[in-house]
């Protein structure tokens, strides 16, 4: 027996991307998100005279705080409201098809949104040399951390067919993500190693140094098994 | 297509929505389940589509079980839920493409099969447009389509005709009708006169328990009581009214005669006759014996709405 079928998927997949691009809502997130990476690479490369990517990299995790719950706040919660979830779950198609094709979806406007960016890196290799390993493996990272927020924000999507309340509980789960390893100092010192391994930008910052430690993939993808795995439950919670 | 159900029990929480119900679906019947608002109907029909578990019982659709060949089981059914819910952000092609696509038809077949739907549904001239700038018609049409799309061999359709003008109605039953010779059909409805139109049987639902079974004309029948016959008569200034009742009562099966109106030689009658029986033709001899003019004369049966009415309110 087949766990999932690819097809199903791709048709699911196919529809959510659709539905992003005919609204407004994957231009708007995607010009608000290359404003502000933009705005900071120039200001740094311009006034400050400091050709990096460095500053790309710290800064997409923060504005992923709010650009993923943005794009993953109605995948779920818009059909519950308006009822097309019954439509769609009484199709021959397995719940767990539903969350990885929506997955998927929200997981290519992230990329859509994030390629731009690297003509920024294109851009500083004319004007001096660029290190490419880290900026390659730095993108892998911010890669794999979006789908480990977009799983969350598919969760928090699931629990509720309000899109507000579903944004706000992927940005405060994701947040507390990210937040981890920048409170390590009230905390106690037993704690502060697990505290540490579990934190996003722990691992995010090990990858970005131009280095794919197993331990580091292990993890986000870890992460992202389970939130799907979550959102997939959460969606059988009618037949309980 | 024949669908079994047995033993069906649904509670949410300490509510009873579908109580114990057993019944069978025949291949090519339109049954209708009709039922005053929260009676269970459309848990019911969720259950069918496996939208969700029963609590307790089985069901199968052509000797499948919906819990363990749930995927098979969707293949075979159509369904529109209540309320129709649709993607509105997509035009109506698009969206016919969406479930012919998770029903798994064939690449080269879906845009046939699509044609054959907006044909069939009468959507051509909407084929382009978003389905959020369509009057609920158009609307109802399209989920009708969606339902149809990949030709399963049942159809179940929550309230398929609620919200649409009396026009639209009458259109949307006749495609039922029509889709009812091959497939196999369930709809529920409050509205009694569209079980009367479309249904070969109806199954009445009261606080998730059946409470009637049968063919609408059946239901009627069964659940008559005395019938009652109105007759007008001209007899005449000469022939006295009090004449008049002893030779209507003696015709057979009449248990009663009541004088509603009198003037000028123009009675109405109301006669109370034994249920099932019809005593027209035998008003109509003696009318003509007595050389009395019929001016007027009907029957007033139980409708299927005194019957829905008994039958749910206790």
């Amino acid at each position: 027996m087949t766990i999932m079928s690819t097809r199903n998927v791709h048709t699911i997949f196919r529809r959510e991307l659709r539905s992003y691009f005919n609204s407004p809502v994957a231009y708007v997130v995607i010009i608000v998100f290359l404003s502000i990476i933009g705005w900071f690479f120039s200001s740094n490369l311009f006034l400050m005279n400091v050709a990096s990517m460095r500053i790309v990299f710290e800064l997409v995790p923060i504005v992923f705080l709010f650009f993923v719950p943005a794009v993953t706040m109605r995948l779920l919660a818009e059909e519950k409201k308006s009822g097309t979830i019954e439509l769609l779950t009484t199709k021959p198609v397995r719940d767990v098809e539903i969350i990885v094709g929506k997955f998927l979806a929200a997981w290519v406007l992230l990329a859509a949104a994030l390629a731009p960016t690297f003509l920024y890196a294109v851009a500083l290799a004319f004007l001096g040399p660029l290190d490419v390993g880290p900026v390659f493996t730095g993108y892998i990272g911010l890669l794999l951390m979006g789908a480990v927020y977009i799983g969350i924000g598919l969760f928090a999507s699931s629990l509720t067919e309000n899109q507000i309340i579903a944004f706000i509980v992927s940005f405060l789960i994701i947040l507390g993500l990210f937040l981890l390893d920048k409170v390590l100092m009230y905390v106690p010192d037993a704690l502060a190693s697990t505290m540490e391994f579990l934190a996003v930008d722990y691992h995010l910052s090990n990858i970005a140094r131009g280095v794919i430690d197993s331990r580091n993939v292990i993890y986000f993808l870890s992460l992202l098994g389970f939130s799907l795995m979550a959102a997939t439950v959460s969606l059988e919670r009618r037949k309980w | 297509m024949a669908i079994a159900v047995r033993n069906l029990t649904k509670k949410y929480g300490s509510q009873t929505a579908v109580d114990n119900i057993s019944f069978d679906v025949r291949t090519s019947e339109i049954l209708g389940f009709l039922g005053p608002n929260g009676a269970g109907k459309t848990t019911t029909m969720k259950i069918l589509t496996c939208y969700m578990p029963p609590n307790a019982g089985t069901v199968e659709v052509d000797g499948l079980d919906i819990a363990d060949r749930s995927l098979d089981v969707r293949r075979k059914i159509g369904y529109l839920p209540e309320m129709n819910p649709l993607y509105t952000d997509m035009n109506v092609l698009e969206y016919l493409d969406y479930p012919s696509r998770l029903h798994g038809l064939k690449e080269a077949d879906i845009p046939g099969r699509i044609k054959e739907m907006v044909d069939v549904c009468g959507l051509g001239d909407v084929r382009h447009k978003d389905i959020g700038e369509l009057s609920k018609g158009y609307r109802q049409r399209v989920g009708l389509a969606q339902a149809m799309i990949h030709d399963p061999d049942v159809l179940i359709m929550d309230e398929p005709t609620s919200g649409l003008d009396p026009n639209q109605i009458v259109e949307i039953r006749n495609l039922i009708k029509r889709l009812g010779r091959q497939k196999t059909v369930i709809l529920s409805t409050h509205i009694l006169s569209e079980v009367q139109a479309t249904c070969d049987r109806v199954l009445i639902i009261n606080e998730g328990k059946i409470v009637a079974d049968g063919s609408p004309q059946a239901l009627q029948r069964e659940f008559t009581g005395a019938e009652s016959l109105t007759l007008q008569l001209k007899t005449g200034a000469t022939d006295p009214v009090e004449q008049i009742v002893p030779k209507l009562k003696i015709i057979a099966y009449v248990n009663a005669v009541t004088l509603k109106d009198h003037q000028e030689g123009i009675s109405t009658f109301e006669i109370q006759v034994d249920k099932g029986q019809d005593i027209r033709e035998a008003a109509f001899r003696l009318a003509v014996s007595e050389n009395w003019v019929i001016l007027e004369m009907h029957r007033a049966t139980t409708s299927l709405e005194e019957v829905f009415h008994k039958l749910t309110t206790a």
